[in-house]
């Protein structure tokens, strides 16, 4: 049977789901994947920080998280080319990042944990913590659904229907500091983004309205946790990686099955 | 008393600027048509009555809890979004089914409900556009330029929808158009653009105003013609709109 390490993988990457589902379909339908990037990367310099002045590791990712995403989207906004400006400082997080940590004395950092992820070693404690999480960030999304959707079609309409679109675009942005803290430690600051879009890319496929792809989103993406979680304990590969892959799998099945 | 109304407005991008000094009004009931040409700031007037620009001077006004039915130049749904006509039309409310189905049939799209909004042609997109406006039941109808991309049977359907629409719900309309060739007949103001407002007045009076020639006489031949019911039998296209399509 399932060692306990694997269960506790499995139910981190369950929860974690739950949210990237959702979250992941308006990186899609928005085009923010190389958003979603950055914010990811911008983690990395949060640890870095978290462990220079002795404070929770996912705080100080989701701080510095949510401000470079609060910092991209207002720049964006401004007019700069959004891919320049975004790949300028999504690299620039990361590698700020990686020589900050390199500063940081006393502290031996797993690099490989921060960059891939290290949802083995979950903690029970430590799901209960993605869970929590993962189901708040949800209630946010749920709760602003329509507005969320309205915003994402158009801001003109939203407007004319009182919808701030810049908010509810900040709104998606602090959800998505919260989900990349949350799935650092799972998944690493590489590949959440991957873990956002390539379930949700498989969701197309088969989904009719944008709700049923959230759903679906959710569902390949906890597929794709079991599967990876007990593929690469078979295969001895590294799990983060192989979960991603798996999910990449579901993605070129779509392409094939899909309807849509 | 105005719906909506903009008091010595000007928008400004870093030094450029788009519009200047600009009064606008528009009360209950009354039909406007704002005329100019690309780049004359129609639409950023029509974004700053909404509230989605920054305006650098003056103010816009409107009336408290006013509904406004917008129907947007072009509405981009990235392919990646899955979107039913029934769930279009629901953003972002529910609206009850009897008044979707008496909105649809009004339009003549009955039957559309589960097609997805990549599936419709550009006639059947714009009529979902105003129904999804109407159901807001809106005291005023914002179009900006939304027959781009008919054809010209097209385009003179969707204004004779318009104009039957408005005489039952009696709402205020602004209709925004580059293309002078088709105003609204029914318009009670033409008001003409270009960065300021150059003249506004009947469709008559603003069609002989110098100001107005000024601005389209090379093109047009100073001309304006003016959309009326008996173009409804002509199904062909003049030269001069087949150029402005393209």
């Amino acid at each position: 049977m399932l060692d306990d390490f694997m269960l506790r993988a499995i139910f981190a990457g369950v929860g974690l789901s739950l949210v990237a589902g959702p979250l992941g379909s308006f990186v899609v339908w928005r085009r923010m994947a190389y958003f979603g990037d950055a914010t990811a990367h911008a983690a990395i310099l949060g640890v870095a920080l978290a462990l220079a002045f002795s404070i929770s590791v996912t705080i100080g990712a989701l701080v510095v998280a949510l401000a470079v995403g609060l910092s991209v989207s207002a720049l964006s906004g401004r007019g700069h080319s959004a891919d320049t400006t975004i790949g300028v400082i999504s690299h620039s997080a990361l590698a700020l990042g990686l020589v900050a940590i390199s500063f940081v004395k006393g502290v031996r950092v797993d690099l490989n944990a921060l960059l891939f992820g290290d949802i083995l070693t979950v903690t029970s404690a430590e799901v209960l913590w993605v869970w929590a999480g993962s189901i708040l960030a949800l209630l946010l999304l749920v709760w602003r659904w329509s507005a969320l959707l309205t915003a994402t079609l158009n801001e003109e309409l939203a407007a004319s229907a009182g919808i701030n679109a810049r908010r509810e675009g900040m709104i998606l942005t602090l959800v998505l500091a919260a989900v990349v803290a949350i799935a650092l430690k799972l998944i690493g600051a590489l590949l959440i983004a991957a873990l956002l879009i390539v379930p949700a890319a498989a969701a197309r496929g088969f989904a009719r309205s944008p709700e049923m792809m959230a759903v679906l989103a959710t569902v390949f993406g906890t597929v794709a946790t079991v599967i990876g979680v007990l593929a690469s304990y078979a295969l001895d590969t590294p799990t983060g990686p192989t979960i991603v892959v798996a999910a990449g799998c579901l993605y070129g099945l779509s392409l094939v099955v899909g309807s849509d | 008393m105005n719906l909506i109304e903009t008091r010595e407005m000007s928008i400004h991008y870093g030094d450029e600027v788009v519009l200047e000094n600009v009064n606008f009004g528009i009360s209950s009931g009354e039909i406007v048509t704002l005329v100019g040409p690309n780049g004359s700031g129609k639409s950023t007037l029509v974004r700053a009555l909404l509230g989605v620009v920054p305006i650098s001077n003056g103010s816009v006004v409107k009336q408290d809890g006013l509904k406004i039915g917008y129907v947007p130049q072009k509405l981009m749904i990235d392919k990646t979004m899955p979107l039913s006509v029934a769930r279009f039309l629901a953003l972002p409310g529910q609206k009850p089914t009897s008044e979707t189905d008496a909105v649809m049939a009004r339009l003549g799209i009955v039957g559309l409900q589960d097609r997805q909004m990549s599936e419709l042609s550009g006639g059947q997109f714009q009529r979902i556009l105003l129904a999804r406006a109407l159901l807001a039941q809106p005291e005023i109808l914002i179009l900006d330029e939304p027959t781009q991309g008919l054809d010209q049977p097209g385009v003179a359907a969707f204004y004779r929808i318009i104009e039957e629409v408005r005489q039952d719900l009696g709402c205020a309309i602004l209709l925004v158009s580059h293309d002078l060739h088709v105003v609204m007949s029914a318009s009670d103001r033409v008001i003409c653009l270009n960065g300021h407002v150059c003249c506004e007045g009947s469709p008559q009076v603003v069609s002989a105003a110098p100001e107005y020639r000024a601005l389209f006489g090379v093109g047009t031949g100073g001309t304006l013609a003016l959309y009326r019911h008996d173009h409804d039998h002509e199904h062909g296209h003049t030269h001069e709109e087949a150029d402005n399509a393209g």
